[in-house]
């Protein structure tokens, strides 16, 4: 175990992904995760890796899956309007189930918008993004150590499902300094360890076995729909063991709240000022946001009377809260977007109006 | 009794899907025999685009991954990184490499990746059913182009050798055809260079091989090859632009 | 006080993220917990520059604060944008080199510090930004001066080394 450094988020997550065994990384310049190429740059050729700055997120996502290809652990990272030009690669990945560790570090949309945080990517990185029928796990951190720990595992995910995974961050998070505690140093998968592990990477046959083909072309709808329906077993195995979160004072709780990453933090000071005006709340914190922590809502207190869905976004997580819910609750939401970033106290007000109605 | 012929340990012993006449085959062959000849069928990785050649990875007998419309060179220099020391090709058509994947084929050049392009210009989409490319004629006839390609809707058609050949990270360019046997003898030769430019890390190396599309064209196959003469050619020059000294 | 909540302020170059950090990186070495939060955006060199930094003894959850312990103002813009988010009670450090105006709050405490004209007569106009940590830490007991002084031991190393005995020097300059 390291000690703990003082580090900022985006530097946090390059050293995450390198500790994790990544040492290849493509990527393209956009704020506000510009720190993570730079740290790139700097430092994957120490480690026998290799750093591209890529034509555009395109050409990124691109080499990414080309160099996934060949067995070995590979990071990458964009913000928004990035990862939206990355789906056509992200759909591709999935189908053709090559693992991928995928970080945005989001700000506020939709369009180019801004470059303050957001989570307004939350309906993006949830519902699929790219075409056709696939599912990306998707993980929010809400502190720098948290997100350490999640990218450095996110690799032995990536790997056992064969799948990409993301990791949904915001530019808060990427700019912030925290202390963190460092991971222990991975080293990278040799070929021989690829070879084993990995029988379907592109190593070459070297007139040792049939040629590999790695491929989301399927002709045949027939075909294809098999191809998808396996995949599917896949996405429900993710569904029963991907499932990451918190829920914190939901035992006799007049309020839950549902937050994630950033907004969480500020829903936690807000729910201690609500408790020192006497209003009992608590809050389910969704780590894994695909897969959504359904069964966090089977524990909230018959005492409840609002679940309220705290976004940096427009009511994009509060659908998948209202499935959750079931109707048993009803279910409010208090958001800011476009970069916009609420104070505890703002949330503290606007959750006692939400009381006063319900 | 001399042998003198035998089919390539570099092609699956299956039949193409590829249209009566379409010279893809012939492509194919030259690509894997010269890996076949330079004993690198087990080290190569080869990255198939979108279009007919799609499918090139069921006939090539080598390692290979499909790519997005126009990715090909983005994939390619992702395994090449991840690779160092195997070798690594795409194989576009000019849909792919001259229209969609414009950017991504002239960065890699730009970078000059270690890797080698064969590029497949037939002046017509195929797969898609013979709309205009980059590379249509003037007055040629596409699905998109019903009374011919014209200048004032569409521009002249794209020269992506002379192109890529300003960009010093492309190291090797030529422009073959595959219209008559003396002409696919030199295309083999200037594939053999194109791989001996990669294997001696010299930089980017590309083979532009004017090819043949008998039915979206809509001429017999015979007939395709004079077209492809008559027409082609005097547009788009047969020739080396650039080698480089350690393989002359 | 349990925690502390700082916000300091000024245009780039007057090194405000860097002070900030600072005492981030101090409060990490007492032991404490901490964040720093900058503000970030196209402005490089010239643009304004703030940062948020929160010290304390229990784990913190909002990077974002509803109002600030102590508000340092390096330029005038700063002071017209931060006063109002300083807690009844709290600090308002100013530097008075640049700022000519008072602040119009009298529930706070005013330290006017004229940072640019001390860092002048210690030959460096660049430690203004430690004359200024100098006496937010002296005043707010934010973090201690030694840790400080052991930061900038870890900071300036090799061919830096020997602006160490300056900045040691500025932090203590300001009430000379």
């Amino acid at each position: 175990m390291s000690e703990k450094v003082l580090m900022k988020g985006n530097e946090a997550f390059a050293e995450a992904a390198i500790r994790g065994g990544c040492r290849l990384y493509f990527g393209y310049p956009i704020t506000p995760q510009n720190e993570i190429p730079e740290y790139m740059s700097r430092k994957l050729h120490t480690v026998g890796g290799a750093f591209v700055q890529a034509e555009s997120e395109l050409a990124a996502i691109n080499m990414a899956y080309g160099a996934a290809t060949t067995g070995k652990h590979v990071f990458i990272s964009s913000s928004s309007p990035g990862i939206a030009l990355m789906q056509e690669g992200l759909s591709f990945l999935a189908s053709a189930q090559i693992p991928l560790v995928i970080l945005n570090v989001s700000r506020g949309g939709p369009g180019v918008g801004g470059i303050q945080p957001g989570q307004a990517d939350y309906r993006q990185a949830t519902k699929g993004g790219g075409n056709g029928d696939y599912h990306i796990p998707v993980m929010a951190p809400a502190t720098v150590q948290e997100a350490v720990d999640i990218i450095y595992n996110a690799v032995p995910i990536a790997d056992e499902y064969r799948n990409p995974v993301m990791i949904l961050a915001d530019g808060m998070l990427g700019q912030m300094m925290e202390p963190v505690i460092l991971p222990e140093l991975k080293e990278a998968l040799t070929i021989e360890e690829i070879r084993r592990a990995k029988p379907w990477a592109l190593t070459g046959h070297g007139d040792k076995r049939e040629r590999n083909v790695v491929k989301s072309l399927l002709l045949k709808p027939d075909e294809l729909e098999e191809h998808n329906i396996n995949n599917e077993k896949k996405y429900q195995r993710m569904r029963e063991e991907l499932v990451r979160y918190e829920a914190d004072k939901l035992e006799g709780a007049e309020v839950v709240f549902v937050a994630f990453g950033t907004m969480s933090r500020i829903v936690d000071e807000a729910i201690e000022e609500l408790n020192q005006a006497g209003i009992r709340a608590g809050m389910i914190r969704p780590i894994s946001l695909w897969p959504f922590p359904n069964e966090a809502f089977d524990k909230i207190d018959k005492s409840t009377k609002v679940v309220i869905s705290a976004e940096l976004s427009l009511g994009q997580m509060m659908e998948d809260v209202k499935v959750a819910v079931e109707g048993r609750y009803p279910v409010e939401l208090i958001y800011r977007t476009g970069g916009m970033v609420p104070t505890p106290s703002e949330i503290v007000e606007k959750t006692k109006k939400i009381l006063e109605v319900v | 009794m001399d042998t003198v012929f035998e089919y390539t340990r570099g092609m699956l012993p299956v039949n193409t899907t590829y249209c009566p006449g379409c010279t893809h085959g012939i492509a194919h062959r030259l690509v894997m025999e010269v890996l076949d000849e330079e004993n690198l069928l087990g080290e190569t990785i080869g990255v198939a685009p979108i279009g007919c050649s799609i499918l090139s990875h069921n006939y090539m007998n080598v390692d290979m991954c499909e790519s997005a419309h126009g990715r090909a060179p983005a994939v390619a220099t992702g395994i090449r990184r991840a690779m160092p020391d195997k070798t690594v090709f795409t194989y576009q058509g000019d849909g792919d490499l001259a229209s969609i994947g414009a950017g991504e084929i002239v960065h890699a050049a730009h970078r000059g990746e270690n890797f080698t392009t064969i590029f497949i210009n037939n002046a017509i989409y195929g797969m898609t059913g013979g709309q205009m490319a980059p590379t249509t004629l003037i007055g040629q006839k596409a699905t998109t182009a019903v009374e011919g390609r014209k200048k004032e809707v569409s521009g002249m058609p794209l020269r992506i050798s002379e192109m890529l050949a300003t960009i010093d990270g492309a190291v090797f360019v030529e422009r073959v055809a595959l219209n008559s046997p003396a002409n696919v003898r030199k295309a083999k030769r200037a594939i053999k260079k194109a791989f001996l430019v990669q294997q001696k890390r010299l930089g980017f190396s590309i083979v532009e091989i004017l090819s043949t599309c008998p039915t979206n064209w809509g001429l017999t196959p015979v007939d395709a090859l004079e077209w492809l003469k008559d027409n082609m050619i005097p547009y788009y020059p047969l020739g080396n632009f650039k080698c480089p000294e350690e393989v002359k | 006080m349990a925690t502390h909540k700082l916000i300091i302020a000024g245009f780039g170059g007057q090194g405000v993220l860097l002070t900030g950090q600072i005492i981030a990186y101090a409060g990490m070495m007492e032991g404490k917990e901490v964040t720093w939060m900058p503000s970030y955006g196209p402005e490089m060199r010239g643009g304004t520059a703030n940062c948020t930094v929160i010290v304390s003894d229990k784990k913190i959850s909002s990077p974002v604060i509803n109002e600030a312990t102590t508000v340092v103002a390096m330029n005038l813009p700063s002071l017209v944008k931060f006063e109002s988010m300083v807690e009844p009670g709290g600090k308002i450090f100013i530097n008075s080199s640049l700022i000519g105006e008072k602040p119009k709050r009298d529930d706070v405490e005013v330290y006017s510090i004229k940072a640019n004209e001390i860092a002048a007569d210690l030959n460096n106009a660049k430690v203004a930004n430690m004359v200024m940590l100098g006496a937010v830490v002296d005043k707010t007991g934010i973090v201690k001066r030694e840790s400080v002084e052991r930061v900038l031991e870890k900071l300036f190393t090799g061919n830096k080394a020997d602006l160490i005995a300056l900045n040691k020097q500025a932090l203590r300059a300001w009430n000379k």
